[in-house]
């Protein structure tokens, strides 16, 4: 169980979460033109790194607005969560 | 030295000073034809047959930790092969006929105990999931029946089949042929099995890195120096990405921590395996009497071996759900693995765009039972140098010719 701050609402349980994966992955522009690979890529592919973990979590339980965590994926360590997009708090 | 009757008396007279260990401790060799890395079940198991079946003769296992540390050492230990596709179903089949013969194959007792494994339905929509896969297995040469909640409660008389309860149990898919086996007796059988054929399991020996020629793979940098090897396999678990990596690959894999728990000993109480994807939980009873419980993985990516207590509460909440007896169990031990899980359920066992790279991965919650079956496949895809017809389907490449094999919550319990 840890603490995730919520850029809106603060530090809650873990609980009130939901985790969304990966963050930083951009849908393709035009995605008629990718080949099938780099179509899989954006699909399938993810960097599951061992260690720090930009990824996007969902307050669920509380205002319902996604939102960026940068987490240690060894320690569950979390260094930053923040405002997606332009940065911009509305 | 051969385990039998005999050997147990002769050493018994000298007070069992005389056995000797299990497997050799040796120093890695500057160069393998075959190197393994990663000293779990899937691992040894490759070895031993790449020695058995491929008259391989010079190969090496790389385990970063000691054998049966890791995930090998930390699942639930149930065996089935009652699988929805037909790709799927065939290749858990084959490690399930293996299991049969394992003890006798790798002259070491894996306790393989064929005790039956009820998939709980409780909705309609469960049982109609249920008769398909029923028939899906039986189709594929699969022992598989449809029971009642009435034949349920005969055969296992502490669960709760009450019409009453929040999710009322209104029938199950049984295989007979499944059960569990002893999963640290699965890895010192194959490691020393492996071992007798003259295969080097080098414990304490972690992979840092893949050396490559261009597109070709020369040999792995590890804790304890560089070591040559035409050809590469790696099996490695939740760590299958870390290692892709040391190679440039991606792979479509996320690893997350799934727990398990043992209850303190208990007088026999349950005689088969129950699982429930709908409550979400399993359970069955060890032969020292611990009830040994899973349930479903944290959500998020972790690499740290332990779980979040949230998941311990709701793995907690099933199992009292369908034995309200167990209530008053008190839990001894939790722990944590690292599952690799793939997008639709099913495992990587393929080449790769590095020759003589292999990756056997992806097994997610579910690698246990096909232990000895993926060893197989695994063994003759680095041998051959192109896939067994069972593992075929399971190649890297699915994931851009979209033919993937969608075992999602299809495979008798939700991953």
């Amino acid at each position: 169980m840890f603490l995730i701050e919520c850029p809106w609402c603060g530090e809650r349980a873990e609980t009130e979460f939901s985790y969304g994966g990966e963050g930083g992955i951009t849908r393709p522009a035009e995605p008629d033109k990718l080949s099938d690979a780099e179509w899989a890529n954006y699909l399938f592919m993810r960097t599951n790194p061992r260690g720090a973990h930009q990824e996007l979590w969902n307050h669920a339980q509380g205002c319902r607005r996604w939102f960026g965590v940068e987490r240690d994926t060894v320690t569950y360590h979390i260094s930053r969560s923040y405002v997606l997009g332009d940065g911009v708090k509305d | 030295m051969k385990y039998s009757a005999l050997n147990l008396v002769r050493n018994a007279f000298s007070h069992n000073r005389n056995w000797k260990e299990a497997w050799r401790s040796p120093e890695p060799k500057k160069e393998y034809d075959v190197i393994i890395v990663g000293g779990g079940g899937h691992g040894l198991a490759t070895a031993y047959y790449l020695a058995r079946e491929h008259n391989v003769g010079n190969i090496a296992v790389l385990e970063k930790g000691w054998i049966g540390g890791g995930n090998t050492g930390r699942n639930t230990t149930i065996v089935r092969s009652n699988y929805l596709w037909t790709e799927a179903s065939l290749l858990y089949e084959k490690s399930m006929q293996l299991w049969e013969g394992l003890s006798q194959d790798l002259n070491y007792n894996v306790m393989f105990s064929q005790r039956g494994v009820y998939n709980l339905g409780h909705t309609l929509q469960d049982m109609r999931d249920i008769e398909r896969r029923v028939n899906a297995n039986r189709l594929n040469g699969i022992d598989a029946e449809v029971v009642t909640a009435k034949q349920i409660k005969k055969d296992i008389p502490l669960i709760n089949t009450s019409p009453d309860a929040r999710y009322p149990i209104l029938g199950a898919s049984l295989q007979p042929r499944a059960g569990v086996a002893r999963h640290d007796a699965v890895a010192w059988g194959f490691a020393r099995a492996a071992d007798q054929l003259g295969v080097d399991i080098i414990e304490q020996c972690e992979v840092t890195g893949v050396n490559r020629n261009g597109s070709t793979v020369t040999g792995v940098e590890t804790t304890r120096g560089t070591i040559k090897a035409k050809k590469v396999g790696v099996v490695v678990a939740g760590n299958a990405s870390v290692v892709a990596s040391m190679a440039g690959l991606r792979l479509p894999i996320e690893s997350h921590p799934l727990q398990a728990y043992v209850s303190e000993p208990l007088k026999p109480v349950l005689d088969t395996v129950v699982m429930s994807n709908a409550v979400h939980g399993y359970v069955s009873q060890s032969d020292k009497g611990e009830l040994v419980i899973g349930a479903g993985i944290d959500a998020y990516n972790g690499y740290g071996q332990r779980g979040s207590f949230s998941t311990i509460e709701h793995a907690m909440q099933a199992i009292l759900e369908l034995f309200p007896m167990f209530s008053r169990v008190r839990m001894l031990r939790m722990w944590g693995g690292i599952v690799d899980v793939c997008p639709d359920a099913c495992p990587i066992i393929s080449k790769t765009p590095v020759d003589g790279l292999y990756f056997n991965c992806g097994w997610g919650t579910g690698g246990f039972k096909a232990t000895p079956g993926s060893g197989w496949v695994f063994a003759h895809t680095i041998a051959e140098d192109r896939p067994h017809e069972l593992n075929q389907p399971f190649n890297l490449q699915r994931f851009e010719t979209g033919a993937l094999i969608d075992e999602h919550g299809a495979a008798a319990v939700a991953h």
